[in-house]
């Protein structure tokens, strides 16, 4: 039920169980939640919430034990690994703690993989041009990864998830390696990438300064949701 | 932009590449090395069995095409085919081996020399005592001998009399008396050359001599010539076989484990590829263009590395074996080198196509 909202993710009951041995472990026990459309959320939680789990199963990176995962109306619940692949070419931008770019492209051909993989032609005009004068990069895009600082890769890495216009942006501690300053520049960056495109932005984190940033914070233990709120 | 990454990923761990490249190269040099000595000797035998100037050689009965040695055949026989008409010169030679793969050829210097024209003398002349030997301009080049240097085998030292223009039948010369008697082969020969009244007639002469001999082999020259293959050599052909699987094994372990130290080294670069939507097929696909070049730099590597060998053989050891550059087998070589290394890379490729995204995103 959307109660008339537009939900650009929809989980119902989402399961996931581990298997390690003999040992089932419960990463997700019946998580529910709605994120609208243009929607910047935070989830927040302990190591082991569940919220890293979360954010592989909403990335098409893995598959649910149970449940209902709609994105963009896609359900990736029951989802072959290459239509989950399709969703991540498609619907998904990652930003990751440690930036994750290819440490053998340039930055540009680091953000040019991306929309090649997409099927996309390479270039930065347009919008995309403004993008990247918001991230504050375009004079570094000639650069490898080496010879950036990590708030540079990270705004890269950030353009790079971007690049393909995707619904939906998944970030997992983006500030995890940065500095005070570079945190700061970063979340703000996410915040304006927001307000200005509309861009959907779900972000994980453990830092409650971080999740300041979001319009709310949905807080997780034990595989589950405890509260969400502003 | 695949490319690009493929590129890039060469560059990055250049030193890998290089010596990766270098392995696929020494497969490709093995081969073409193989097959270029395989084919030299054939052709250099070829040649100078030609400069003979025989019509017709006779071969004792089972003999390999290229045996080097033995005297299985009477001596006799000349008796029975000089009656034979239109047979103008019978002579006979014995071949013995003189250490390593070189052997000296007995000859009757006065028939052979009427048969091929005659020996072109660039020093000295004809044999004059029982120690003298001819040799021809490649061995006292090769051997750095000159007229009245001393040659040994047969634990004898053997005066060199004589340096021949190269490509009449043999290398090092004796007559073919002495060489019977020093090694115990009295009244044995090796090959019988028949040179003809009529050239024209060779086939009749042949049918007429294969009436009489009739298990012998008896072959016009050209026939003879033809028949220097490798492939109517006995096990050679198999021998190449044997090396060229050997090359194989090698080209695909070298280029297993270097794809699987890329694949492990690239681990989160995979993951990174996956969370952008990469397909196994694309990841897959990066790894066997990065094998293609591999196998294609390294065939240009081999192919180089042949006249290196061609040139090692030529002057670091003198007088043994005849390399040529075999341009024909340049792309079989290069097309076996990539087939190999293909194979080596299909379990990295698989390995790498199946990687869990999220273990790769979290490898350190």
């Amino acid at each position: 039920m959307n109660n008339g909202k537009d939900h650009l993710i929809a989980v119902t009951g989402l399961k996931k169980i581990y298997r390690m041995g003999d040992v089932e472990v419960a990463a997700l026990r019946g998580v529910d939640l709605n994120i609208e459309r243009g929607e910047f959320v935070a989830i927040a939680g302990p190591s082991g919430s569940g919220k890293s789990t979360l954010f592989y199963i909403l990335g098409g990176l893995a598959s649910a034990t149970a449940g209902k995962v709609l994105i963009d109306g896609k359900d990736l619940a029951g989802m072959s690994d290459s239509e989950r692949t399709r969703v991540r070419r498609e619907l998904v931008g990652f930003v990751f703690q440690k930036y994750n770019l290819l440490p053998t492209l340039s930055a540009l051909d680091n953000i040019g993989m991306a929309q090649f993989i997409a099927g996309k032609p390479a270039g930065t005009e347009g919008w995309f041009r403004q993008a990247l004068d918001l991230l504050g990069v375009g004079h570094r895009l000639q650069h490898k990864p080496r010879s950036l600082s990590g708030g540079e890769q990270q705004r890269v890495a950030i353009a790079r998830a971007i690049v393909n216009q995707p619904a939906l942006l998944l970030a997992d501690e983006p500030t995890g390696n940065l500095d005070t300053e570079n945190s700061e520049i970063v979340l703000k960056l996410l915040r304006d990438l927001n307000q200005k495109t509309g861009q959907t932005i779900l972000m994980i984190t453990h830092n409650p300064e971080a999740a300041a940033y979001a319009h709310r914070t949905i807080h997780m233990r034990d595989g589950r949701i405890l509260e969400s709120g502003a | 932009m695949t490319n690009k990454l493929v590129i890039e990923n060469l560059k990055h761990r250049w030193v890998r590449t290089l010596l990766s490249a270098a392995a696929v190269g020494v497969q490709v040099t093995m081969i073409l090395t193989l097959v270029g000595i395989s084919f030299g000797m054939l052709d250099d035998l070829g040649r100078r069995s030609r400069g003979a100037g025989a019509d017709i050689l006779i071969r004792a009965p089972g003999s390999s095409i290229i045996s080097l040695s033995t005297a299985p055949m009477p001596e006799k026989i000349l008796d029975f085919l000089r009656t034979i008409p239109n047979v103008a010169i019978a002579t006979a030679t014995t071949v013995q081996p003189m250490g390593g793969t070189n052997t000296v050829t007995g000859i009757d210097l006065d028939a052979f020399s009427r048969m091929s024209g005659g020996f072109r003398y660039v020093k000295g002349g004809a044999f004059q005592k029982p120690d003298d030997i001819l040799i021809d301009e490649y061995w006292s080049r090769q051997y750095g001998l000159k007229v009245g240097s001393v040659m040994k085998f047969w634990n004898r030292e053997w005066n060199v009399c004589g340096i021949v223009e190269p490509g009449k039948l043999s290398r090092v010369f004796l007559p073919i008396r002495l060489a019977q008697e020093l090694t115990g082969n009295t009244g044995k020969i090796t090959s019988i050359f028949l040179k003809l009244q009529d050239p024209s007639q060779t086939a009749a002469t042949i049918a007429a001599i294969k009436q009489q001999l009739t298990d012998y082999q008896v072959f016009s020259i050209d026939e003879y010539v033809s028949l220097l293959s490798v492939d109517n050599v006995q096990g050679l052909k198999w021998f190449i076989y044997v090396v060229i699987g050997v090359a194989v094994i090698v080209g695909f372990l070298v280029v297993f484990l270097s794809m699987y130290t890329a694949v492990l080294e690239r681990t989160r670069e995979i993951g990174i590829l996956k969370s952008l939507g990469a397909t196994p097929g694309f990841i897959v696909g990066i790894l066997l263009r990065e094998t293609v070049i591999l196998a294609l730099t390294g065939s240009v590597v081999g192919i180089a590395l042949s006249f290196a060998t061609r040139w090692a053989i030529m002057n670091l050891v003198p007088g043994s074996l005849t390399q040529m550059i075999v341009p024909n087998w340049w792309p079989i070589a290069a097309g076996i080198s990539l087939i190999g290394s293909l194979a080596g890379a299909l379990y990295p490729g698989w390995k790498a196509a199946r990687q869990d995204a999220i273990e790769a995103l979290a490898y350190e």
